[in-house]
């Protein structure tokens, strides 16, 4: 049988991106590394070389654009558009959370400056400001009271993009200086790191510390759970521990994981390489 | 077998090391300017893009 045939949809080469397709050639497969900065598509077109192209774009609008014309045109992808399309808005993460059963914080959503600082006083203070689409802890906002919560309302407004006239509150969760990022592969979570800072924002990129997480029973079950709820494939899942028990915050489609492979012990490109090359045989197209 | 581009901020020499790939992310040694790999043959390096609004994970 042909050997599969496997795209690699990415602008910047990160170190993420390297790994793969060091990951791919030590399994001799031959991966088509595509700068989603040259493609030209025209929307009929229907004759893509691949059976199935792992999404690894820096720029969220651009990536998810494009997995929606792959996948209309019959490509398979991983992560699907659907799965980017949830994860790439805060808002409807959330709102599949909360449908499908899985612990997260409470979140309250405005979408007015009135209505915004309404939904402020219902979540308490502190709570948390988040633009919808955004990441690496970008513009996210601590509101400790009434005053922040006024000035920031205004400079949203300010701002003028609009995915700021949609506001995004969520109830603050004191973390003790860390979170949970749990790494989730089809239906296994394989692997979970800590992240520790002294600040309320822990992401790795912001200057969080990885250290490895144990994969309890709980973690797992509430990881896979939320990767479902978002659609399912190769998903981070950023936890809060909370006083009622683990509760899932965010989900990520284009995972980034250089930091975790070390203290984990889990070669992650690997496993993600492994399920690309198995979503390609259950997917081929000819 | 390396070879050198020069960085396009400081006209540094920044080593691309075997394995290199086409649009990976380097730091110049000699400035820290943060630069994308264009081209290997030849070699050559340019300023990497500004982050932006959604980029990331």
């Amino acid at each position: 049988m042909a050997a599969p045939r496997i795209g690699m949809l990415r602008s910047l080469v990160r170190p993420e991106e390297k790994l793969l397709l060091d990951a791919f050639r030590a399994r001799q497969v031959q991966v088509d590394s595509i700068d989603i900065r040259e493609m030209v598509v025209e929307l009929h077109q229907k004759d893509y070389p691949w059976d199935v192209v792992l999404e690894r774009c820096v720029h969220h609008s651009r990536a998810l654009h494009c997995l929606k014309i792959l996948n209309d045109a019959g490509v398979h992808s991983v992560n699907t558009y659907a799965v980017g399309a949830v994860c790439g808005d805060k808002l409807i993460t959330s709102s599949m959370l909360v449908k499908a059963g899985v612990p997260t914080p409470s979140v309250h959503v405005a979408f007015d400056e009135e209505s915004a600082l309404k939904a402020i006083e219902l979540a308490g203070y502190p709570c948390v400001l988040k633009p919808a689409v955004g990441s690496w802890g970008r513009l996210l906002a601590k509101v400790n009271d009434r005053d922040a919560a006024e000035a920031l309302v205004e400079h949203k407004l300010l701002l003028g993009t609009y995915h700021h006239a949609v506001f995004y509150v969520q109830k603050f969760i004191e973390k003790k200086g860390r979170d949970i990022r749990a790494f989730v592969i089809g239906d296994r979570c394989v692997a979970a790191i800590y992240r520790d800072s002294p600040h309320w924002i822990t992401n790795t990129a912001r200057g969080g510390k990885a250290s490895n997480c144990a994969v309890t029973d709980e973690l797992a079950a509430l990881a896979v759970a939320a990767a479902r709820a978002c659609g399912g494939g190769i998903l981070a899942v950023d936890v809060f521990e909370t006083p009622e028990g683990l509760q899932a915050n965010e989900v990520n489609y284009t995972m980034e994981f250089r930091n975790s492979i070390a203290p984990t012990g889990v070669d992650i490109p690997g496993l993600v390489v492994d399920y690309t090359l198995a979503e390609a045989e259950k997917h081929r197209r000819s | 077998m390396a070879v050198v581009a020069a960085c396009p901020t400081c006209a540094g020499e920044v080593e691309l090391v075997e394995g290199t790939e086409v649009s990976e992310i380097l730091e110049c040694p000699e400035c820290g300017a943060e630069l994308e790999v264009e081209s290997l043959s030849p070699p050559k390096v340019v300023d990497a893009p500004e982050e932006e609004e959604d980029w990331g994970e």
